[in-house]
């Protein structure tokens, strides 16, 4: 087995393994069908709840802004995370918190 | 620390999470423990991240986790369910800032997100996602404020129309989109702040031409809007939790803009023109000309009698009910009603309040159970059948013009079909018009009885004559 064989079947390896954005893009696009159907099926009545969760959700981006105030130095970076933190906790606790007040107030007949 | 692919699962599990809390709202009864589902899911999440090696300022992190959390927390506590639209968009506000923030942040020092390339700079495809994610945060964040402003009264909801608006809109998007492909190309800052400075210009520019009425609308695209800048997010960390909940949230908001327009027949490039709801109030003046008609009124004790001699009711609640806040004035009567062996429904139209489901809740709050309440695809089919039909603050949306009159500007709109019950009580103060700016046939027709009162003396006077 010569060199050349080996380099070509390591290019080829390598080609045939897609980029890590291509993954994403797959998740994505997933995700997307698996919210419409979902959020087709959530009953009119309930759709105020269904934004103030969403909120809440959205917040999900505290993951970034976590990775952002991680370092323990601090600079322009860190501080800028830091205050991403606190917006999105904001949002996370008021936005479950005020959902679960609301559903609290739907009740059956006694 | 956990290892790579614990982390990933463990973004699987909260991910799985989140689309069960969406699940759960497809019926009051699930819908609480969804909730606690997606709490449990947003909690893993945070978690894992913490524990990442990356992740080490923690005192400065649980102050910041703690200042939030605590503000957050009394908001929630504390807000009035008729201030929900103006809170919601606040919230899509901070995603926004947030978001931008985040997407400063990776620029300044790709090196702690782990997205820098040999010279610690950017990657092509970290920088167009990065441009996706901050022109998305930075147009929800100004967009939405505006939103609250309108919704919270402190600017105007009148919309503010100029010559040549879309001109300027175009050509700042079309500044905005090549300062972005500038920064794509070379990873610069100046196209990068100068891409956010319009970015966030535009944001306040798309909002302001749009009326109050049509806020409902805008701020089920904001939560579209949110949702797409956590995707960016997502996208620029190669972080698959973040893209998923992006997209959910996304999706969402795009479905309700979607239930909204229909609801009002309208499309959404209709409404993201703008203007709509401006010439409201000359509309109305111009209505002054219209000829007089004779109309039935009758006191709260005619409208008592009708009710309780009547086998079934349906009651159609509007904004104007919250306005007046009317709701447990209006709950007090049911329960002498349903007493009485009356059987009552409610019936709402998807624009019955400010936002979608609005009325639902500000029903639910005056405990209303929620199984007598029916949205209009629901009780359309039972209208013929019922006795009296109790119109309470709604106007435009049992107007019969949407259904007959292909001259009116609201035809094709879907309505609740309350002119086919035997009778109509429609609890007014005047004849004024709704937000369309017309006049309703309903008013003037035979079986309708118009009470001219405050929706809440109206319920109270009413409840007193039961008795």
């Amino acid at each position: 087995m010569n060199v050349d064989v080996v380099q070509n079947a390591a290019q080829v390896a390598q080609s045939s393994t897609a980029d890590p954005v291509i993954f994403s893009i797959t998740v994505f696009v997933l995700a997307i069908i698996v919210g419409y159907h979902v959020v087709w099926n959530v009953t009119p009545a309930l759709h105020t709840p269904l934004m103030s969760v969403t909120n809440a959700i959205s917040s999900i981006i505290i993951v970034g802004a976590l990775l952002a105030a991680g370092p323990v130095e601090m600079n322009l970076a860190t501080v800028l995370g830091l205050i991403a933190v606190g917006l999105a906790s904001v949002n996370i606790f008021g936005g479950f918190m005020v959902t679960q007040r609301m559903l609290s107030m739907f009740k059956k007949r006694a | 620390m956990l290892s790579a692919n614990m982390v990933e699962l463990a973004y699987l599990v909260a991910s799985v999470l989140i689309i069960f809390a969406l699940k759960g709202l497809a019926s009051p009864a699930s819908a609480r423990r969804g909730n606690a589902l997606g709490m449990m899911g947003m909690g893993i999440a945070a978690l894992v991240t913490l524990q990442l090696d990356a992740v080490q300022n923690y005192a400065w992190i649980v102050a910041a986790v703690g200042i939030g959390g605590l503000i957050g927390g009394v908001v929630a506590r504390k807000v009035p369910m008729t201030h929900m639209p103006q809170t919601v968009a606040f919230m899509h506000s901070l995603v926004g800032l947030a978001a931008v923030l985040i997407a400063v942040s990776a620029c300044y020092d790709p090196v702690a997100y782990g997205i820098a390339n040999a010279e610690g700079g950017l990657y092509l495809a970290s920088r167009i996602e990065l441009f996706l994610g901050t022109f998305i945060g930075a147009i929800t964040f100004t967009a939405s404020l505006i939103a609250f402003g309108k919704l919270q009264g402190l600017l105007s909801g009148r919309p503010l129309v100029f010559a040549g608006q879309h001109v300027v809109n175009l050509v700042l998007g079309v500044v905005m989109l090549a300062a972005g492909i500038m920064f794509c190309v070379s990873g610069a800052w100046l196209p990068f702040l100068i891409m956010l400075a319009v970015a966030l210009v535009l944001g306040v520019l798309l909002i302001v031409p749009i009326g109050g009425a049509d806020m409902p609308v805008i701020v089920s695209m904001l939560n579209s809007y949110s949702g797409w800048a956590a995707a960016g997010i997502g996208f620029t960390l190669g972080n698959n939790m973040m893209i998923v909940a992006g997209a959910l949230v996304g999706s969402s908001g795009a479905i309700l803009s979607y239930i909204m327009c229909k609801a009002m027949n309208r499309s959404l490039f209709n409404v993201l023109l703008g203007g709509f709801g401006g010439d409201a109030p000359a509309a109305s003046a111009a209505g002054g000309a219209i000829v007089e008609r004779p109309v039935k009124s009758g006191a709260a004790e005619d409208a008592a009698f009708l009710i309780s001699n009547a086998r079934s009711v349906v009651i159609i609640p509007g904004y104007g009910l919250a306005v007046a806040r009317a709701q447990h004035a209006l709950k007090e009567m049911v329960d002498v009603l349903v007493k009485q062996g009356v059987d009552v429904k409610f019936a709402i139209h998807p624009v019955a309040g400010r936002m979608p489901g609005h009325m639902n809740v500000l029903l639910a709050e005056a405990d209303v159970p929620y199984d007598i309440v029916f949205e209009m695809d629901e009780i359309n089919s039972e209208m013929a059948d019922t006795d009296v039909a109790l119109i309470i603050g709604a106007n435009d949306v049992v107007n019969p013009a949407a259904k007959t009159d292909p001259s009116s500007p609201i035809y094709g709109m879907p309505i609740i079909e309350a002119s086919k019950a035997r009778h109509v009580i429609v609890v007014k103060r005047s004849l004024a018009a709704g937000y369309a700016g017309l006049d309703n046939d309903l008013f003037y027709m035979d079986q309708t009885m118009m009470l001219f009162a405050d929706a809440k003396k109206a319920c109270e006077a009413i409840v007193q004559a039961l008795d």
